[in-house]
């Protein structure tokens, strides 16, 4: 593994670490506002996180 | 990626895509469509379950609520009877005692009436015997004092003028 | 005085827990020092994610520095001028050269090479050794899994099915099972494909899930079994998800792949390319994404069972060991997430695949 290779992808877990993290932090403030939507709320919350994993994945392993 | 593709496995993809598709298809025949069929029509049949007593809770609720209503009406038809029943009573006690004074009223009219013809009855008898006591008065007064006729003429109309006030 | 004699079970068994790794670490620092500790782990991990050609439990080096594997052999099956099949004893863990009809076979970190007599390894430029067998239909460990693993799947759903037939509610582990069931139908497949059209791919989705985490959990066992993170099985799965998805699609969203709805013209020409784009980036990100987290849980967890084995002092492995313990039970998560992530995405591919045409956009 070359050094810019490695930034890479250390940038890029930053980035979908940071955008998983986001996604969770307002789901909970959903469900701390609405409880009873708690299980709709928790699978988008894991769709959007999916998706941003799928991309962060997919990132890494292109690199 | 170019590890991923390096690292690819022809074998391993071909025996998992065979086994996975053999595997559905076994599990659906096998599995699936029982344990999914047994679920559902256990689902169905607690709701209908549910449905049902649902339903006789409902029926129980409308035969309590007619049970009630019958009971009312019994109740007021009771009481209407009652009513009417003491209305009857009433106006029979009315009607008795209406006709025994009417009857008394007509028993004291009659008896008045017969006492008064009674009375009179006495009274013209009364009339009677005083007169033929009058007259055998008379006839001995006139035997004994009728030696003269003067005198006998004047006696008879002293008399007459007293008879008169009867 | 409880805590005490929990504090004191507690230090017991990390004590024991250590001396075993010391014994082991002792042997290994005396054969070949310190420094060779970190290789031979990463050699061990590395070689741990890899499918192997015989059931391997575990193997170790006995008294005379030979390796003994403890395990059984399978069958290797290849087709290179016509079909050759021979017992994977005959590779004799990359050690030994198998000659079938003339052709020399060894394996090599995984794969099976044609060589000749000596078992020389010509390398590349890029040092990956020349001559890989690709029509490779060997009964390999992962192979193996797969199939003792269907055939569990297949031999509990049987018999959970049957135990319907005696009453309303399943005896034994089906009892466990339905609540996951109703849990696919009703939390996964009910919501995201409708109630009309999801009974058609409820086999798939309970298949997939029960398959995915069942799998997962044994790639936790130590016995080494590691199916979910070869890229040929997420792919083989995802591609189903793919093809189901493609073929049971109704006008409404092809219609949005080609023709999007609702916008100007030129941006329905643009919008195409990224649509059709997008339908495999879905099942690609899906295989991505399952191989990825199980090869992540699997590397860290094991290079921080190894850290055991590098530490020295009591402290530092004791630390690594409860870590370790740690990331034990978030896999055991992990494990049943990923199937859970994967059968609900595929899911809202195949809901998205079958949803009706809506006026409101």
């Amino acid at each position: 593994m070359t050094i810019p290779t490695i930034v890479g992808a250390g940038l890029i877990v930053i980035g979908a670490g940071l955008g998983i993290g986001k996604i969770g932090g307002s789901a909970m403030d959903a469900i701390a506002r609405q409880p009873e939507a708690s299980g709709k709320i928790q699978t988008a919350m894991l769709i959007a996180a999916a998706l941003i994993e799928g991309i962060g994945f997919a990132a890494l392993f292109a690199g | 990626m170019e590890k991923l593709i390096n690292e690819f496995s022809f074998g391993l993809f071909f025996w998992q895509l065979l086994m996975f598709v053999l595997l559905v298809i076994l599990l659906r025949k096998f599995a699936w469509k029982p344990i999914l069929n047994a679920i559902e029509s256990r689902e169905e049949g607690i709701k209908g379950a549910l449905d049902a007593a649902e339903k006789a809770k409902l029926e129980m609720a409308n035969l309590q609520a007619s049970n009630e209503k019958l009971l009312q009406e019994a109740r007021l038809e009771r009481e209407a009877m009652m009513k009417e029943a003491r209305e009857i009573k009433a106006k029979m006690i009315a009607e008795a005692k209406d006709e025994a004074k009417s009857e008394a009223d007509k028993m004291i009219t009659n008896a008045q009436a017969a006492i008064q013809s009674e009375k009179k009855a006495a009274v013209a008898e009364l009339k009677n015997t005083v007169a033929e006591l009058s007259v055998e008065i008379a006839e001995k007064v006139v035997k004994g004092e009728l030696s003269d006729k003067t005198k006998q003429l004047q006696l008879v109309d002293s008399m007459l003028n007293d008879a008169k006030l009867n | 005085m409880r805590k005490n004699i929990l504090g004191r079970l507690l230090t017991l068994f990390v004590l024991l827990f250590s001396f075993q790794m010391g014994a082991v670490e002792v042997q290994y620092s005396e054969e070949k020092g310190a420094t060779d500790v970190k290789s031979e782990i990463k050699e061990y991990i590395s070689h741990h994610l890899l499918d192997s050609y015989d059931f391997g439990l575990y193997s170790y080096t006995n008294d005379e520095g030979n390796h003994e594997y403890v395990g059984f052999p399978l069958p290797v099956i290849i087709w290179d001028d016509g079909l050759k099949v021979f017992s994977s004893s005959r590779l004799k863990h990359d050690e030994g050269v198998a000659e079938v009809g003339g052709n020399f076979y060894r394996s090599y970190h995984g794969k099976i090479y044609k060589t000749d007599a000596a078992g020389t390894l010509k390398m590349d430029a890029d040092n990956h050794p020349e001559g890989r067998v690709h029509l490779d239909f060997s009964i390999t460990k992962n192979v193996f899994t797969i199939f003792v693993v269907s055939l569990l799947i297949l031999l509990v759903f049987n018999r959970m099915a049957r135990s319907y037939k005696k009453g309303a509610i399943p005896t034994g582990i089906g009892r466990g099972l339905e609540p996951i069931v109703q849990y696919i139908r009703d939390d996964i497949a009910i919501p995201n494909i409708g109630v009309k059209k999801y009974k058609k791919y409820m086999p798939y989705l309970l298949t997939v899930f029960f398959f995915i985490w069942i799998i997962n959990l044994l790639g936790l066992t130590p016995m080494g079994i590691n199916v979910t993170n070869n890229i040929a099985v997420t792919l083989a799965l995802a591609l189903i998800t793919f093809l189901i998805t493609t073929f049971t699609a109704n006008k409404n969203y092809w219609a949005h792949i080609f023709w999007m709805p609702g916008v100007p013209p030129l941006m329905r020409i643009v919008l195409a390319p990224i649509e059709l784009l997008g339908t495999l980036i879905k099942p690609f990100s899906l295989m991505i994404r399952l191989y990825a987290n199980i090869t992540a849980g699997h590397i860290v967890l094991m290079s921080i069972i190894g850290l055991m084995f590098i530490f020295k002092n009591w402290l530092g492995s004791s630390l690594s060991f409860f870590l370790a313990f740690a990331l034990s039970l978030l896999e055991l998560l992990v494990a049943a997430l990923q199937a859970y992530i994967f059968t609900m995405l595929s899911a809202l591919y195949f809901g998205s695949a079958v949803e009706e045409h809506h006026e409101d956009h």
